[in-house]
C-alpha cells in the first residue's frame, strides 16, 4: 500500500518535472539551467506546505507519502541539478555554474520555510 | 537574473533539450512525446521506489543527521556523471534510453524538495548546525560525485580506445 502510494506520486511527479522543464527552457535563451530550478523551487514550497500540514496533522502519513516521497520526490532532482553544475563549469561558464548552486539552494530553502510557515498558519 | 545569450543553446546542457521537439502539429508533437513521457514515468516510479526503499532498510531518527538522503543524491549524481558520458560521447543509445533512465529513474531517485526540507526539520529543531553541515556536506558530495565520475568514465574509456 505504501510502495504503490509512492509510486503513484512519482508517475505524476516525475512527467510534470520533464515537461515544465521542456515548457520552460523553450521560453528563455540562456545558459541559466531555469527549469530545472522551476520545478526544484516548486517541489520545496509544496513540501514545505505539506510538512506544515502533517505537523499540524492537517494531512496524514499516507498524504505525506503520496505528495511527498512520491510526487515532490520525483518532482525535484538533485542529479540533474549537479550535472547541469558541472556542464556550466565544464562550458567556461563558472559564473553561471555558481550561480545555479547558490540561486538553488538559496531559492530552494526559502520556498521550504515559506511553505511550512504558510502551511502553519493556515491550519495551527 | 540576466544571462548573456548562449551560442551553445543546442548543447545538451541539460538532458532534455536534445530530445525531438516537433512543434508542427500538436498531434505530431503528442505522438513523438507520448512515448517520452511514459517511459519518464516508468523510470520516476522505478527510482522513487529506490529512494523509499533506501529510506526503509536505512531509517534516520528526526532531529539527527539525514545521512539516507544525502548518499542517496550522492550515488544519483556518481550514477549521472557515468550515464551522461556513456551516452552523449560514447554510444549512440536508443533515443527512450535517456528519457528513462536519466531524467525517469535518477531523477526519481534523487530529490532537492526532501533535501531542503531537511535542512528546514533540523533548524526548526534547534540544530542549525547540523542543518548547515548538512547543506554544505550534500552539495559538496553531489559535485564532487558528478564531476569524478564524468571524468574517470572518460579517462577510462579513451584508455580502453587507445
Amino acid at each position: 500500500m505504501n510502495w504503490l502510494l509512492v509510486i503513484c506520486g512519482a508517475v505524476v511527479g516525475a512527467p510534470m518535472r520533464y515537461l515544465t522543464d521542456r515548457a520552460v527552457q523553450k521560453r528563455h535563451d540562456t545558459v541559466f539551467p531555469w527549469g530545472t530550478f522551476t520545478v526544484n523551487v516548486v517541489g520545496c514550497l509544496i513540501l514545505g506546505l505539506l510538512s506544515g500540514a502533517v505537523a499540524t496533522g492537517a494531512a496524514s502519513s499516507h498524504v505525506q507519502l503520496l505528495l511527498g516521497t512520491g510526487l515532490c520526490g520525483a518532482l525535484t532532482t538533485y542529479s540533474t541539478f549537479s550535472y547541469e553544475t558541472l556542464r556550466l563549469a565544464e562550458d567556461g561558464a563558472r559564473f553561471f555554474a555558481a550561480a545555479n548552486v547558490v540561486a538553488s539552494v538559496v531559492a530552494g530553502l526559502g520556498a521550504a520555510f515559506v511553505g511550512v510557515s504558510c502551511a502553519e498558519a493556515l491550519w495551527a | 537574473m540576466t544571462a548573456p545569450r548562449s551560442t551553445t543553446t543546442n548543447e545538451p546542457t541539460d538532458p532534455y533539450v536534445d530530445l525531438p521537439v516537433p512543434d508542427q502539429r500538436k498531434q505530431q508533437s503528442w505522438r513523438a512525446q507520448g512515448p517520452i513521457v511514459a517511459m519518464v514515468a516508468l523510470g520516476g516510479a522505478v527510482g522513487a521506489s529506490a529512494r523509499y526503499g533506501a529510506s526503509m532498510v536505512w531509517p534516520v531518527a528526526a532531529g539527527s543527521f539525514p545521512w539516507t538522503t544525502l548518499w542517496v543524491n550522492a550515488v544519483g549524481c556518481a550514477v549521472i556523471g557515468v550515464f551522461m558520458v556513456l551516452i552523449t560521447e560514447v554510444w549512440a543509445a536508443h533515443r527512450l534510453v535517456r528519457p528513462f533512465f536519466g531524467t525517469g529513474v535518477l531523477g526519481g531517485f534523487t530529490t532537492f524538495s526532501t533535501y531542503a526540507l531537511d535542512i528546514q526539520k533540523l533548524v526548526a529543531g534547534g540544530h542549525s548546525r547540523a542543518g548547515l553541515a548538512y547543506l554544505a556536506a550534500t552539495l559538496c558530495a553531489a559535485l564532487a560525485a558528478v564531476w569524478l565520475a564524468a571524468t574517470v568514465t572518460r579517462r577510462l574509456v579513451a584508455w580502453r580506445q587507445r
